[in-house]
Order: C-alpha cells, then sequence, then structure tokens
C-alpha cells in the first residue's frame, strides 16, 4: 500500500517532531510511505477567510503532489477536512475528486482503513485530556457530538485505550471549541485567548497531565494559553502517543 | 446590599460597570471583535453570562436525551419548513383566505417603514396613545419603537427582559432572553433611575415585582396591544405565540386592538404540525418541555379588532438566494447562541445588528452586507450552532459561505486581500516558499508572516507565541532519510 504522507505547512515549520511521529508510525504497520518534497500548504487558511480563488495554486500543487498514491495521511484534522468538504479552488476533475477522497487524517487512517488492534511498542503512564477538534468532530466526525443524540463513540479514544498505562480524564464540556479557528487567531484574538485559557482549565481541573489532539493548531493554541496563564498541562500530538513517545 | 442568592458578585467588591455593546459608525463595518474585547474586560459580567447560556445549552441536552425520537424531530421540523418555504405564496394566500375568514384584517408590509407605517396608522385611526406589546424581533428588526416614539405613540413592552432593555435603551442581546448580559445589580441600577425601585435592592423577585407595579395600570389602560407570532397556521389562519410570561396573552386581551406583525416565513401548513415545533422550541431554547403559555389567537374578540401585518423586509430576497434560503427556516430558539462559544464570551450586543450570534451571522449581512461585514468572521467555523438548531440549518457552513461571497463583493479589508494573495502565490511556488521558511533558520521569523496575514502580535497580547525548532521537517526528513536536501 502506497501512502503520500502529507505533512502540512505549520507542522512541518513548528512541529517537526509530529511529522516524525506519524511517518515512523505509518512505517511500523509495513505500509510504503513517501514524502512528496514539494508540499507546501493545503489552501486552507486562505478558504477560510473567503479567498477562495487564491488557494487555487496551493490546491492544484497538493493535487500534483498526491496524485497516484493509494492513500494520503496527514497528521491534521482540520487541513484533511479542508480537503476532504472544502478544497473547491481548482476544477473538480475526476483525478481531484479521486485525492479527495483519499485523502484521510492519520486516526481514521489507523482506525478505519489499516484497523490497528495493538500498539505494543507505546507505553504512557500519564492522564490524558483528549482534544477533539471541531474539524475532526464535527467535520471527519471521528466521535459522537455532545449535541446530536447518537450513540457514543470515538476513533482516537478506541486508539488511545490501547496505549498501556493511559488513563483518560474528561474536560466538563467536552466538545467546546478551543478557540484557535485559524485567522479568528488573531482577528479575534481576545475572545479567541479567552476560549483557550478555559479551554485549558477545563482540563486542569480535570487533573490532566496532558492534552492530546489530532490537530496541533489547536495544541500550539492551548499551549500559547497556558503559557501565558501558568498553568502547569503538557502537549502531545496523538501520533506522538501512538508511536510510543515516552513523554 | 445584596439581597439575592444567586451570587452575582462577591459582597466585597464594588460593581463592576456593564460593558456596552458595539460602536455605531453610520455604514461602516461593525467592528465585533473590539466590543468583545470590552466585554471581555468585564469579567463578572462574561462569566456570568458564560454560565447562564451554558446552563441552557445543558438543559437543553437533557431533553434531547429525554426525547428518544429528538434527531427525527430535528428532520421532520427542518423538511416541514423546506417545505412550506417552497411553496410560500401558497401558504401566505392561503393563511391570509383563513384569516380573513375567521374576522381577521391581514396587512402586507414589503418592508419595515411600510411595516411601522401600517402599525401606526392603525394606532392613529383608533386614537391610540399607548400601545402594549410582548416581545418580537421582529419589530427589532423594523425599529418600530423610535418610529412610533417619533409619532408621540408610548410603547410598553411587556416580556420582563425586553422592558429592562427598554429601559436601558439598549436593543436585546439574545432573541429568547434579552438581558441575559446584565447582572441584576445593572438591573437594579436602571428600574431606580426609571420606575423607582430601591436602588439598593438587586433580588430578582423584588425587581420582577417592582416592574410589574409599574407596568400593569400602564397595560391596564393601553389602547392598543401587540404580539409577535411563533407560527402562523396556514390551514387555519391561526396566530401561535408561546411566552413563559403571559404576557403576550395580557397584550392580545386586553386593549380592543390586538395587533400581531410577523415575518412571512413563520408559517407552518397544518395544525398538526404545530406538534412538531411546539416540542422542540422551548426544549431547544431553555431546555423546558413547553413553554408556560402557548396562545393561539383565531380571531378577534366580541367587540374587539385583530389585524395581522405579514412582513417581508428582504425575506423574499433571501428567499432566492440559493446558498442561504434555509436561514429562512429559523424558529428563533436561540440554541445556536447559547451553545456558540464566541457569542458566550462577546455578549450579544457585540455585533451590532437586530440578529445576534450564529444565525446573527448568516442573516445581518442579508439585510445590509457592508456594515456586516465582519460579522461572518466572528466565529471559529466549529459547527456546535449546526447541531443544536431545531431545524436544521446548516448554520456553520452558511457562516463560511457567507466569508466567500463577502470577498467576492470586496467587503473585506485591504490589507487581508493583500496578504492572501500573497500568500496564495508564495503557496503555488515550492521553491520559492522553501526558502522563504528556511532562510533564517528560524521558521517563526517567516512563516507565520504568511500564514497569519498581520503577524504574531495580535497572537501574542494574549498568549505565548509558538517555540520555533530547530530544524524543519522537511530539514529533518532528507537528514535522516538521504536524497535531495
Amino acid at each position: 500500500m502506497k501512502i503520500g504522507l502529507f505533512i502540512p505547512c505549520f507542522i512541518d515549520a513548528f512541529f517537526p517532531e509530529v511529522g516524525i511521529a506519524t511517518l515512523q508510525l505509518l512505517e511500523r504497520f509495513d505500509l510504503d510511505v513517501v514524502y512528496p518534497p514539494d508540499q507546501t500548504c493545503c489552501g486552507q487558511p486562505m478558504a477560510n477567510s473567503g479567498f477562495e480563488t487564491d488557494t487555487s495554486g496551493a490546491e492544484a500543487l497538493f493535487v500534483r503532489n498526491f496524485d497516484g498514491f493509494d492513500y494520503i495521511v496527514g497528521p491534521s484534522g482540520s487541513c484533511v477536512h479542508h480537503i476532504r468538504h472544502h478544497f473547491t479552488g481548482v476544477e473538480q476533475t475526476a483525478a481531484v475528486s479521486e485525492i479527495r477522497s483519499r485523502t484521510y487524517e492519520l486516526v481514521e487512517f489507523l482506525h478505519d482503513i489499516i484497523k490497528v488492534d495493538a500498539f505494543p511498542w507505546a507505553r504512557f503512564p500519564h492522564k490524558v485530556g483528549l482534544h477533539n477538534s471541531c474539524g475532526t468532530l464535527r467535520g471527519l466526525r471521528h466521535a459522537n457530538a455532545s449535541e446530536l443524540r447518537e450513540p457514543h463513540f470515538s476513533k482516537p479514544e478506541s486508539l488511545l485505550c490501547k496505549v498501556e498505562g493511559l488513563e483518560l480524564v474528561a474536560a466538563s464540556r467536552p466538545d467546546e471549541c478551543c478557540g484557535f479557528g485559524g485567522l479568528f487567531s488573531v482577528v479575534n484574538e481576545s475572545v479567541s485567548a479567552k476560549m483557550g485559557s478555559d479551554k485549558v482549565r477545563d482540563f486542569a481541573q480535570a487533573k490532566a497531565d496532558y492534552i492530546v489532539s489530532a490537530d496541533s493548531s489547536c495544541l500550539m493554541h492551548q499551549r500559547g494559553c497556558a503559557e501565558r496563564d501558568n498553568v502547569a498541562i503538557k502537549f502531545i500530538h496523538i501520533a506522538q502517543i501512538l508511536n510510543g513517545a515516552a513523554a | 446590599m445584596t439581597k439575592g442568592t444567586e451570587g452575582d458578585r462577591p459582597d466585597h467588591a464594588k460593581p463592576e460597570l456593564q460593558p456596552r455593546g458595539a460602536r455605531h459608525k453610520g455604514n461602516r463595518p461593525i467592528n465585533q471583535a473590539e466590543a468583545a474585547e470590552r466585554f471581555l474586560a468585564a469579567p463578572r459580567h462574561q462569566q456570568q453570562h458564560d454560565t447562564r447560556l451554558w446552563t441552557l445549552r445543558q438543559r437543553r441536552d437533557d431533553q434531547m436525551w429525554a426525547m428518544p425520537e429528538w434527531e427525527e424531530m430535528r428532520s421532520l421540523a427542518s423538511a416541514i419548513k423546506e417545505h412550506t418555504l417552497s411553496h410560500l405564496d401558497a401558504y401566505l394566500e392561503m393563511f391570509e383566505a383563513n384569516a380573513k375568514a375567521n374576522g381577521v384584517v391581514v396587512h402586507w408590509a414589503k418592508d419595515a417603514a411600510e411595516h411601522n407605517a401600517i402599525v401606526l396608522d392603525l394606532l392613529q385611526r383608533r386614537g391610540a396613545k399607548t400601545l402594549i406589546k410582548s416581545k418580537s424581533m421582529l419589530t427589532e428588526e423594523c425599529g418600530l419603537r423610535a418610529d412610533l416614539a417619533k409619532a408621540g405613540v408610548e410603547v410598553v413592552e411587556t416580556d420582563l427582559g425586553e422592558r429592562i432593555q427598554q429601559l436601558d435603551d439598549e436593543d436585546p442581546s439574545h432573541v429568547v432572553v434579552p438581558a441575559v448580559h446584565k447582572l441584576r445589580t445593572d438591573v437594579a441600577k436602571v428600574f431606580a433611575a426609571t420606575i423607582g425601585s430601591d436602588p439598593e435592592n438587586d433580588d430578582p423577585p423584588y425587581l420582577a415585582g417592582a416592574q410589574r407595579d409599574a407596568t400593569r395600570p400602564l397595560i391596564l389602560n393601553a389602547g392598543a396591544g401587540m404580539t409577535g407570532a411563533n407560527f402562523l397556521v396556514a390551514e387555519t389562519g391561526a396566530v401561535v405565540v408561546c411566552t413563559n410570561e403571559g404576557n403576550a396573552d395580557l397584550c392580545a386581551n386586553i386593549p380592543n386592538l390586538h395587533i400581531v406583525s410577523v415575518g412571512i416565513e413563520k408559517l407552518v401548513p397544518r395544525t398538526e404540525d404545530l406538534a412538531i415545533f411546539v416540542r422542540m422550541l422551548s426544549r431547544s431554547a431553555l431546555g423546558s418541555p413547553i413553554t408556560q403559555y402557548t396562545s393561539h389567537f383565531r380571531g378577534p374578540r366580541k367587540g374587539g379588532e385583530m389585524h395581522v401585518v405579514l412582513v417581508d423586509n428582504g425575506r423574499s430576497e433571501r428567499l432566492g438566494m440559493e446558498e442561504f434560503w434555509t436561514s429562512l427556516k429559523c424558529i428563533r430558539c436561540g440554541a445556536c447562541m447559547n451553545t456558540c462559544p464566541v457569542y458566550r464570551r462577546s455578549g450579544g450586543l457585540s455585533y451590532g445588528a437586530t440578529y445576534s450570534g450564529p444565525i446573527g451571522l448568516i442573516i445581518d449581512p442579508t439585510f445590509n452586507a457592508r456594515k456586516y461585514s465582519n460579522l461572518p468572521f466572528a466565529s471559529t467555523l466549529n459547527g456546535s450552532c449546526t447541531n443544536v438548531c431545531p431545524v436544521k440549518i446548516n448554520i456553520h457552513e452558511q457562516i463560511y459561505a457567507w466569508r466567500k461571497v463577502l470577498v467576492r463583493q470586496h467587503e473585506t479589508p485591504f490589507v487581508k486581500r493583500a496578504a492572501m494573495k500573497a500568500a496564495g502565490a508564495l503557496f503555488s511556488r515550492p521553491a520559492i516558499y522553501r526558502a522563504a521558511i528556511e532562510r533564517t533558520n528560524d521558521a517563526l521569523a517567516s512563516l507565520p508572516r504568511f500564514v497569519i496575514y498581520n503577524g504574531l502580535n495580535a497572537w501574542g497580547k494574549g498568549r505565548e507565541m509558538p517555540h520555533p525548532p530547530a530544524e524543519t521537517f522537511h530539514q529533518w526528513y532528507f537528514r535522516n532519510r538521504g536524497g535531495r536536501p
């Protein structure tokens, strides 16, 4: 199975360890993982701001980079959500539709496609609060949403439960957005920062040692809030835990 | 001093000034972020606001879990509304014919000015100097109170929250709980200044009683009464009004003249359709199974008159907007506001518009795309609003769609347009992009200028910056895996 490794721009620049963990984790399952070196950005920042026509160059490049893979896998829910649901800056050819439907966020790829049943190399003896980003929760449907009358399910939870020693703790407002929101974080910075502070405090009150997420953008924002507020809590991407990060 | 038990504020602290809403500068875009920042700078107000509304959201969830058919009900409610809106002309005429047959006079108003003129004419012809009314977002939308005041008609709001807002000369901040942004100390201050209650007493029952005592004589002597309507039933010509205070019944039943102001989207075809909506409305709004009063007005009382003013005010135009017409399904429950994390931290008045919160973001630009051009950006697109909506309006997708429309119409700041163009160009050219983010071996120094158009100044105000790593993933990959660097 040939996998195109999609490393979103901000993960490349700020969170290389997340990209590394994703690559190593996928390779543990004997997948042929290829990193196309010419990737930049999926177009999400422009699209979410309404600038659809300004996404066309980035989206066309994405299509060129990721043509021909069985699956395209990236460790960022919001970017994958963009590709699957909003990637309309380029003409919707058969190839584009194919690429869009073959693009998976890491958690759903592990859970739905290769159906991982164990992570024997992973041990994480800590209390962990799971933050589902809004893109993964309500966009990609990683888990049931608290607003809907539907049975409980959670793909990230079911993966994390396979990690030895890991204890999940729940925030009191489990689905509350943390306030990152891309450009929202700077255009509406005071509301954004307040939402982030409230989110971090909620996890701290649940006695979480770590906040884990499939989205580094939410974590980047929450970490900035925690550091500003002197809340002692650590942040880690789910790929790192599943790949066996010690702490 | 504090006689109540809600714990709005610690006894030792001096009262926090109530933050006011968005500043209006003619037709210039409302700066929601600026008003929200002032709301956040009043932490007791903000925290109480957040807690009150989150509590409503939790009660709504409890109701949802108590009703196994909840999701089916949402689908039905949505389908009925979409069907009705798709045949609106026919149902409006059916309603008109049936209402007329019941002895109701039906008026048609194409916009706010026409609506206000019709109401004023009805009042003046009967020499009515005082109008008592129940809460109606439509009359807020039409600016009715101000127009009637100019003509010398005194308007008395009878919904407690709306009366507080009227006496404080503020718009409602929420469609269901109009004064939810106020502390009870704020209310005590307003009542002391306007109806002469004890300024030191902020006990809610005392305040409600004082308002009741002050308003009852006005209600009993009013020349006319006005209500809005939650639903119009086409097949019977009935007007259905849901309240918790029973004030709409006073407005409809005490004066001889009952005027109903209602938007044309409030129709449902049949009485049995109400079974869906009446069950969903209060559960979604307040988390209570039903409102205390659900009143069906089918015609004038003996010796009285009943008029229904059907108001368009932009609704027909919205009905023709492919991406936005389903916003007309809205039943004004406010569930999207209660769940919205941005709304709870901003206060409804920060939106500077009749409709605040998520539903406001998609309705307000239909009234004035320039003035409300910032509103669709006051969202993280988290989608909680869409999930709680009892009529399944895809609110967050419409917010996203509005952004595209506003960009197409050039209702976005030049600096943002230029930055997005530059970012789009950079992301299309891998070599230049790579050189840009790695040229200083310090990703932080360059990437955010392109990712975040105005730099990190705003980011750093309330948060710490991300810590730039020693190398990018790209550099790590080629250092460790070989191949081209």
